[in-house]
């Protein structure tokens, strides 16, 4: 048995909702009308494949993918895990980016507002592919806190963003990755945008001091769940349709 | 207590951030980052891919009618027989010339988005019955919670886009407009304007997939 069927219903009320006001943004750009719903076709249970091919030897290593002249400030961290889906089982040849603040809390981009300086060394993103189990990791440095633009006073707990690309274009995804013992994730609307705590402990990694590496970098567990496909139990789908 | 399904839980959707362009299109952003292989998702169309060539290019537009020029769009299509270039297509094999995906972000001034490809042939529903022509979009961006997920039709395939099962199933009718592209002409190459309405009188049908 061999999960080939269509994807498992995404359940809207674990993922936050179109509208969170707190986060206002998401006020002239959340859509107001229902989704129409459609079972997934052939359209949307493939997607491309991204072979290990496309990967230059740092990608996933932060601290030398930008360096310049000599390791970015901060502490350093790797962060690994699998990518699985629904069923448990591991999602290889997935695409992982990454993109993230320097030590500071500092973006490299051109609107970026806050005043911490700008790491030369860093550059903020970097990408990788899981292995046949699903496994990946990468290396950086811990991202800070920054203020944003929202009500007055609010600043982001540190985080990493991930983009994950499975095997199908239904399993699209983005999320962030949170730290072990940060009190500002309660405090963030786009965090409390997710209507679940069980849910956002989901993006929380685990500080995992067995896996850290003496004199060198701390370890983060970070798991990623894709949509799971079901069974094709008597099911008399054409294969492909 | 029952049996566990021992089912895991998809990690919640957060926004892409006003930064999505870094992650996602580093070498757009500035970041020369990667070598010579760019940005993922610019090229769809190789030298000697099959079928016509068209643009595609649009923009993102918020409630209160302003282009998003923070936004990342991805689309994913068949070639011009149908095909996807992907392992889980199963019917046949796709052209190599065409990769099937594209990522381009909304311009950091004007909020433009554009990509070229070629224009796809028909891919059955899931009842065997032909759909109409169509490319499939993905948007993301700061304020976006969960990304959506849309198709972009032709207006040069009424026919089609008429017997189109998806289509079909949209109750309010004056809404199958919003995935209807206008066909136009660029410098004698087939262009479609497709402009995402993420609210408003011409909210862009979402699908939840
Ligand atoms: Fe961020």
């Amino acid at each position: 048995m061999t999960d080939q069927g269509s994807f498992y219903q995404r359940d809207r009320g674990w993922h936050p909702p179109p509208f969170t006001p707190h986060y206002k943004t998401s006020v002239l750009r959340s859509p107001q009308r229902a989704l129409l719903s459609l079972e997934n076709t052939i359209s949307e249970m493939t997607g491309p494949v991204f072979g290990h091919g496309v990967l230059g030897e740092y990608d996933n290593d932060l601290i030398r993918n930008w360096a310049k002249t000599g390791d970015p400030v901060g502490p350093r961290i790797i962060v690994y895990g699998r990518v699985l889906d629904e069923n448990g089982h591991g999602v290889s040849g997935a695409l992982l980016e990454f993109w993230q603040a320097n030590a500071g809390g500092r973006y490299r981009h051109k609107k970026e507002l806050y005043v911490a300086a700008l790491d030369p060394n860093f550059g903020g993103c970097g990408r990788t592919i899981t292995d046949d189990q699903g496994r990946y990791c990468l290396r950086t440095i811990k991202p800070g806190p920054y203020p944003w633009p929202n009500r007055v006073n609010d600043w982001r707990p540190a985080h990493i963003h991930f983009s994950i690309f499975g095997h199908a274009f239904a399993q699209r995804l983005i999320t962030q990755m949170y730290f072990e013992g940060d009190p500002m994730i309660w405090q963030c609307p786009i965090v409390m945008g997710i209507p679940d705590r069980n849910a956002i402990e989901t993006l929380v990694a685990a500080l995992d001091r067995e896996n850290s590496i003496h004199m060198d970098a701390l370890a983060y567990k970070f798991d990623i769940v894709l949509r799971g496909r079901r069974s094709t139990l008597f099911e008399n789908r054409t294969e492909g349709n | 207590m029952v049996q566990s399904l021992n089912r895991l839980k998809e990690s919640p959707s957060q926004t892409a951030g006003p930064y999505i362009h870094i992650g996602a299109t580093p070498n757009h952003s500035g970041i020369e980052i990667y070598g010579n292989g760019g940005d993922l998702g610019r090229t769809l169309v190789g030298p000697d891919a099959k079928g016509e060539r068209i643009v595609i290019k649009g923009h993102v537009i918020d409630g209160g009618g302003a282009p998003l020029k923070d936004a990342l769009v991805e689309i994913w299509q068949a070639d011009s027989a149908g095909l996807h270039n992907s392992p889980q297509e199963k019917r046949g094999k796709a052209d190599p010339a065409f990769a099937g995906w594209g990522r381009q972000p909304t311009d950091g001034v004007t909020g433009e988005y554009r990509f070229e490809t070629i224009k796809p042939g028909r891919v059955p529903f899931v009842d065997g019955r032909l759909m109409a022509p169509h490319v499939t979009f993905w948007i993301v961006a700061r304020g976006i919670n969960v990304g959506l997920h849309t198709r972009m039709y032709f207006s040069d395939e009424a026919a089609a886009n008429t017997e189109c099962p998806v289509l079909a199933r949209v109750e309010h009718r004056d809404r199958v407009a919003t995935l209807i592209a206008a066909r136009g002409e660029e410098g004698g190459r087939a262009v479609y304007i497709f402009d995402i309405h993420l609210q408003g009188e011409q909210e862009t049908i979402f699908f939840d997939i």
